[in-house]
């Protein structure tokens, strides 16, 4: 029984931290505006985290859930404005999951050396559907609007969820298929809205595709709660730091009680999380029949907690936190785009409730 | 991560099963306390990794095997054997820092439920800040003679003996003059006045001295190491507190009477809001469990947890007491019954938890004192400005 990381797990998210350290710093966030730096992905995708779950005969590591939540941590304490959750986790589990060969093949190789990235709409089928959202098929032609993609700008594909579960492949450029980008709080992700007229689309009907996108919901929640852990254990340490050093009443403020406790309690809250998403992310692939359940449960508890250190950490930092200068609500933001996507915290509880048969669907 | 047991660990956990299957029915409440303990004892699941000379079953220290026994013995629903002040903070005091004589006479028989302890640390003015206790104790002869007072003493009024912080330096400055001594609560000059709590039971007590003569070779460690000593001691009492276990235990009776209880014919676990703060709790619970697991790996390598172990006794104590506030809110109006009370549930546990969880958020360093040690030790800000001396 070991409950910790391999050498080679710590290896790696350190090799990926520092790798963003270096690529990544806040001035280059600043010059995003549409979640995607092509840099930083490159340079990531060197290190194989384009490509963590996708099986080597496909150019990928081939590892698991909890490596690739490892490195989604990575990605939340650097705000690092480049597709991951849909693209490198969620597309590749559906092409696993439900591809032919042939689509493994045209597909995968390319998702794992960051050459394309995949978008996936499958929003309605994790949180509801808005606005009237909803995919028919009919004779292999997609009809109808998804809300909230995941990863959408620059996706060269998406993976799409139509209203009864079944996932299809439809090509970015596909005729009839118009695509529309959100204004979000976000600047470090990008969401959107894809419109389809009769649009031509390869279903992924290998495997069981309705049980495929239930496993894609439950990976990318824990992603997004990994994701909340970096960026909140990176408004921890910045507040930290900053109570160590900003004097007022002739006193650094961190020697006042009432700044330390505002600390120990994001610290003492957080840490936990790291445990439930390690557990969640482990039990992905260790004990399928725990998944969902651990998923919704690192997803919402993780907002939750995420939400309160976003808000101290501000707190903590005075005027100077609530300013641009600083740059702390890039993290600030990610928090609360992670809180909503793929599920608020409510929802997610829900689907909690129903996975341990509590209540009726 | 690999949270598989080696076949080691699987053959060490059948014997466990097979012990509590066939001796289930010894346990208390049919069996008596003492021989259960005994006979656990015996067996290593208590007293595992205590020496053999000193009572104990003499096992090598393996968290892992100490964790089976745990989950062994909550899922067939047994009682872990006897726990209690003096076998779990006297003990491993004694063994940290006890001398030969001191850990022959005491561990055995406090391990055997034969010695009952009590802890007199705070004094009505040294509470939080214990190293502010002004109880004396002055040299005569090979004695001490102690006089002062002592105050939420827990179990004085069934203890034996105390393990007690004294003054026997006072000119000293507050943290160098103390000792920490045992002595027998028999000794004449001890009064014990019951304290009763707000659960309506006396859990602790007022504890007088008056010229109380005690034999010095109770002195824990030397003359004057009173505080290093007691230091030793509230680690390992905080480690007790905040036990991820009970959180688990409560979280289910909940879900069951959520499941059972219904007002207007309606279900407790129908109703959204109580599900959503029921899940909220669940989640909790379950992220306090992992968080235990991390940390019982981090003991297996001899790694340094760092924040992670500080927040266990503010985290763990805290989200009992909120499982216990949320059970009652979930019964409603039945949630004000007490004890045995017409149409009482659980027989009012969770009422009794809710209070007396407060105390233990309190007891054993406030979630305040907690909060500081995160912070200072955990996060390494700065300690508090030294007041201006009056
Ligand atoms: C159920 C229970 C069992 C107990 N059993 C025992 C026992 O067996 N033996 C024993 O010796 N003692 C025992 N105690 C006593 C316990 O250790 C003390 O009550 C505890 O340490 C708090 O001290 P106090 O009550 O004097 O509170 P105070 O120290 O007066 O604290 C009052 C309030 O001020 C806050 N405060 C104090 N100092 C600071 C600070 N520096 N920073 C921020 N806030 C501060 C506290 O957090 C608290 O909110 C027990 C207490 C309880 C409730």
């Amino acid at each position: 029984m070991e409950f910790g990381l391999t050498p080679d797990q710590k290896m790696m998210q350190e090799s990926i931290g520092r790798t963003l350290e270096r690529v990544c710093p806040l001035e280059r966030v600043r010059k995003t505006t549409d979640g995607t730096a092509r840099d930083v992905l490159t340079a990531i995708a060197e290190l194989g985290v384009t490509g963590m779950l996708i099986p080597e005969e496909f150019g990928g590591l081939g590892l698991q859930l909890l490596d690739a939540a490892l490195a989604a941590e990575m990605l939340g304490r650097h705000v690092a404005p480049v597709p991951f959750v849909a693209s490198s986790v969620m597309a590749p589990l559906a092409l696993l999951g439900a591809g032919s060969e042939a689509q493994k093949r045209a597909y995968l190789p390319k998702l794992a050396s960051g050459e394309a990235t995949a978008g996936v709409a499958i929003s309605e089928h994790a949180s509801g559907a808005r606005d009237k959202a909803g995919i028919s098929a009919r004779a292999g032609k997609l009809s109808g609007k998804s809300l909230f993609v995941l990863d959408f700008a620059g996706a060269e594909f998406f993976i799409v969820a139509d209203n009864f579960g079944a996932l299809h492949i439809v090509d970015a450029d596909a005729k009839g298929l118009e695509r529309t980008a959100f204004t979000t709080i976000d600047v470090t992700r990008a969401i959107g809205e894809l419109s389809f007229d009769t649009v031509d689309a390869e279903p992924l009907s290998s495997g069981n595709p309705q049980a495929t996108l239930e496993r894609l919901i439950d990976a990318g929640r824990i992603m997004l709660a990994a994701d909340t852990l970096g960026a909140g254990g990176r408004m921890i340490e910045k507040a930290v730091d900053y109570a160590k050093q900003r004097k007022q009443f002739g006193r650094v403020i961190g020697s006042f009680q009432a700044v330390k406790h505002m600390c120990a309690e994001m610290v003492a809250e957080l840490e936990p999380c790291r445990a439930l998403i390690w557990y969640a992310a482990y039990a992905f692939d260790a004990f399928p029949d725990q998944a969902r359940r651990m998923a919704v449960h690192a997803k919402a508890h993780t907002a939750e907690v995420g939400t309160f250190v976003a808000r101290t950490a501000t707190e903590v930092h005075g005027g100077m936190g609530f300013t641009d200068l600083l740059g702390l609500h890039y993290w600030f933001k990610r928090i609360g785009f992670d809180r909503q996507a793929l599920g608020g915290p409510e929802k997610v509880r829900h689907d909690a409730a129903v996975a341990q048969g509590w209540i009726g669907n | 991560m690999d949270l598989s047991y080696s076949p080691e660990y699987e053959a060490f956990r059948d014997e466990v099963r097979a012990f509590t299957r066939e001796f289930g029915d010894r346990a208390p409440p049919a069996g008596d306390m003492r021989e259960w303990q005994n006979l656990l004892i015996a067996r290593g699941y208590a007293a595992r990794t205590i020496p053999k000379e000193y009572g104990g079953f003499g096992a090598a220290p393996d968290v892992l095997k100490s964790r089976i026994v745990a989950e062994e013995f909550i899922a067939a629903g047994l009682p872990m054997g006897m726990s209690g002040q003096g076998i779990s903070m006297l003990v491993p005091t004694l063994l940290e820092v006890g001398s030969e004589e001191q850990k022959r006479k005491y561990i055995a028989p406090t391990l055997r439920g034969e010695i009952v302890w009590c802890q007199g640390y705070s004094e009505p003015g040294a509470g939080s800040d214990l190293a502010a206790l002004t109880t004396r104790a002055t040299e005569e002869g090979d004695d001490f003679i102690i006089n002062g007072q002592k105050i939420w003493t827990s179990t004085a009024a069934q203890a034996d003996m105390m393990f007690c912080l004294v003054r026997t330096e006072p000119d000293k400055p507050k943290h160098e003059g103390i000792s920490y001594i045992l002595f027998s609560m028999k000794t004449p000059g001890i009064e014990v006045r019951p304290l009763v709590t707000m659960t309506g039971r006396a859990e602790f007590n007022e504890v007088f001295f008056t010229d109380v003569r005690v034999p010095k070779s109770g002195v824990v460690a030397g003359r004057g190491q009173g505080w290093m000593v007691a230091n030793a001691t509230l680690k390992h009492e905080r480690g007790m507190l905040g036990d991820p276990n009970q959180a688990g235990t409560r979280l289910k009776a909940i879900v069951d009477l959520m499941r059972e209880e219904t007002v207007d014919g309606v279900r407790l676990m129908d109703n959204p809001v109580l599900r959503d703060r029921l899940l909220k709790l669940q989640a909790r619970a379950h992220a306090m469990e992992f968080h235990g697991l991390r940390l019982l790996t981090s003991r297996l390598k001899g790694e340094d947890p760092g924040v992670a172990g500080l927040i266990v006794k503010l985290m763990g104590c805290e989200l009992n007491h909120q499982l216990a506030a949320f059970a009652i809110d979930a019964l409603g109006e039945l949630g004000v019954l007490y004890g045995g009370s017409q149409h009482s549930r659980n027989n009012g546990n969770w009422q009794w938890n809710y209070m007396f969880d407060l105390g233990l958020i309190i007891g054993g360093g406030t979630a305040q004192i907690q909060k500081n040690i995160i912070a200072e030790r955990g996060l390494g800000m700065p300690r508090e400005p030294k007041p201006a001396k009056a």
